[in-house]
């Protein structure tokens, strides 16, 4: 394996308590992103997907029983989840959380200054943010309206996902992770996440691209794809790999593993 | 009750030494908690301080006490009591207020025989805000600001009397702080006449060692409003009890509140909202976020006359419980003798939300923040629902204070 310093995983194993049994849902996880690389995660309902992403961005529900996450020289699973964030980690939820009573524009300016502050960059003062926060909504279709609301609450599907591309734009990440960011949306939502990931592209930008579906891939071209089944890669390869999938379902690479 | 013996003494005795009116007042016992009204809060801790006569005021204590509690941009008029004593060397803006002499016998809304604690105040008080508002005259914000200060254990019970005349209106911010082991024992007797209206925004930010205990009787006659926030975060053990009558048709009255508390602090919200009329409106939102040991009470009573026909009643009590020994008893109660009526009441329990924590935090806000912003947002509600929004600024300020010292 190459070490390129920026994400690898190594052997990860994770669990988390059902109803006071611990039920191990990664089992021994490698996964390797170059800086600049755009993958995509595809694998069955309950293959861990989601759980890979929690990790990562510091859920506290999952244990880590085994294994690493290096991030940018870092180990990742030591820190907290504003800690990642400030390192560079943005994940994209499939169900972004509603904050009724938090003003969305607040919400962004506060988590925007908070993480220029651990990256030892000025904070934004009102007028600085409100001219930076009004270029991106023009550049994502949105009303200033949506920063006036309380976070989420009401949003439609589209609106929810149009915000964490939002947040996403605005927290400078060196690494999203979209958890199936997909799901529920129609097609115009679905270019919206894609171009929010495209925009990003870049030597310093990499992503991780968590789908159950050929159709997001589409838009965002992934530089590679990994097969994701009971807990681990079973399968990486080029973006030919998600075609396959598409047309010949997930049956091949789960004998072969087994 | 042997229960009541133990209360009778050694406060109460120095009460009647020290009364200068009416002592037949004071020859009840402080209720225990065997008493319906007092089941959840115990006076035991109160009842058993000899409280001395307020020391004279220090006016340099009280002035940083106000230069620290009352925002020094704040343009607003301000009545200041120190120690219980009107003080007009602190006082502001006071001429354009229709402002009366204190007259100890002007108390007839409080029902001293029937209530200790007001019967206290009845036999005690010396002093306390006599204000008229003319008719159909905005009297604008007008700040009450009581301090109280000193070495010992003592004892200040001011009566205020506010009367907001035929379309009237004022705006007060009612500021209670201070320093020392004292009793703070305020009563208001407040009347809104006809299409009148007034704000009343209480802070409660007492000494960690003291004791408040508060007494609001406000009469709403036909179309009036009286619109009241009480933000509860200090003293060792406070309640503040409302008995709010709507008097006249098409009448509101809204009792809402936020009870903050940190340590092993004590605070009761007690109202009484009586419908004696139709067609009025009487709304009560709640909310308490209780840390450490600290213990919250709500007892709300509406109570509906049988001739008060569509009456429109709504309460509702939120706790938040930010530690596994933070305790809050909430006890709802509705009286309905009219059959055409819309009450309705509810009740939540409940600690943060682990997922909105961990959306903040997955945004770069460190976790403490983020507590602190779900906290407020609990908060905002409540505190918008004051019609004067420009009291919202200072409540949100003095939440935000309240957060930044606990922490």
């Amino acid at each position: 394996m190459t070490m390129t310093d920026f994400l690898t995983v190594t052997n990860l194993r994770a669990r988390i308590d059902d109803n006071g049994t611990p039920k191990e849902i990664l089992r021994g996880l490698d996964l390797e992103i170059p800086p600049g690389e755009v993958h995509a995660i595809m694998g069955p309902n309950g293959s861990g997907k989601s759980t890979l992403s929690y990790v990562l961005s510091g859920r506290e529900e999952y244990e880590v029983t085994e294994g690493s996450v290096r991030f940018k020289g870092q180990d990742l699973l030591a820190l907290e989840p504003d800690e990642r964030a400030a390192l560079g980690v943005f994940l994209a939820f499939q169900a972004p959380v509603e904050l009724p009573g938090v003003n969305n524009a607040n919400f962004l300016r506060t988590a925007v200054n908070a993480v220029r502050r651990a990256r030892g960059e000025a904070e934004l003062d009102a007028v600085g943010f409100l001219k930076a926060v009004r270029a991106e909504t023009k550049r994502l279709h949105m009303s200033d309206e949506m920063l006036k609301r309380q976070v989420n609450v009401g949003f439609s599907g589209g609106e929810k996902k149009r915000n964490e591309v939002l947040q996403m734009r605005m927290l400078a990440p060196s690494l999203a992770i979209l958890d199936e960011t997909d799901s529920g949306l129609d097609i115009d939502a679905l270019r919206i996440v894609a171009d929010g990931v495209n925009s990003l592209r870049g030597p310093d930008f990499s992503a991780l691209v968590i789908t159950h579906h050929q159709r997001l891939l589409d838009y965002i071209h992934p530089d590679r794809v990994h097969v994701m089944a009971q807990g681990r890669i079973i399968h990486s390869g080029g973006p030919e790999v998600a075609h396959e999938l598409e047309a010949k379902g997930y049956a091949r690479y789960l004998q072969a593993a087994a | 009750m042997n229960a009541i013996t133990t209360l009778q003494a050694p406060a109460l005795e120095r009460f009647i030494a020290r009364a200068r009116g009416d002592v037949s007042v004071l020859r009840g016992d402080l209720p225990t908690r065997a008493v319906e009204a007092w089941h959840y809060t115990s006076l035991r801790d109160v009842a058993k301080v000899p409280f001395e006569d307020a020391p004279d005021a220090d006016f340099e204590a009280a002035r940083a006490l106000i230069d620290a509690h009352f925002p020094a941009d704040l343009n607003m008029a301000r009545a200041v009591f120190v120690n219980g004593r009107f003080t007009p060397d602190l006082s502001t803006g006071l001429e354009a207020f229709d402002i009366a002499a204190f007259s100890p016998g002007s108390g007839a809304m409080a029902r001293p025989e029937r209530d200790a604690i007001a019967g206290i105040n009845a036999a005690l008080a010396q002093d306390g805000l006599t204000l008229r508002v003319p008719q159909d005259v905005d009297a604008g914000r007008l700040a009450l600001i009581s301090v109280d200060v000193g070495q010992g254990r003592f004892s200040t019970h001011p009566r205020h009397r506010i009367v907001l005349e035929d379309g009237a209106a004022l705006s007060l911010l009612d500021l209670n702080f201070g320093s020392g082991a004292y009793l703070s024992n305020p009563v208001f007797e407040i009347v809104v006449g006809d299409r009148a209206r007034l704000t009343h925004a209480k802070v409660q930010d007492e000494d960690c060692e003291a004791f408040h205990l508060a007494l609001v009787y406000a009469d709403v006659a036909t179309r009036g409003l009286y619109d009241s926030f009480t933000l509860t975060m200090g003293a060792a053990l406070s309640r503040h009890e409302v008995h709010a009558g709507l008097l006249g048709g098409h009448a509101t009255v809204h009792v809402n509140a936020a009870q903050l508390l940190d340590g092993d602090r004590h605070a009761d919200l007690t109202s009484v909202i009586t419908h004696g009329n139709p067609d009025c409106v009487s709304r009560q939102t709640v909310k308490n976020v209780l840390l450490d040991t600290s213990h919250g009470v709500f007892q709300g009573k509406i109570y509906v006359d049988r001739i008060a026909q569509k009456t429109d009643g709504y309460q509702m009590n939120q706790a938040l419980l930010l530690s596994d020994r933070a305790q809050i008893d909430s006890k709802p109660e509705l009286e309905i003798y009219a059959d055409d009526v819309r009450c309705s009441h509810g009740a939540t329990v409940g600690a943060l939300d682990e997922e909105q924590l961990f959306y903040l935090q997955s945004r770069g806000i460190p976790r403490d923040d983020a507590r602190a912003m779900l906290v407020r947002a609990f908060l905002t509600d409540a505190i918008a629902l004051i019609e004067d929004e420009g009291m919202h600024t200072l409540l949100d300020a003095a939440v935000d204070a309240w957060w930044a010292r606990r922490s």
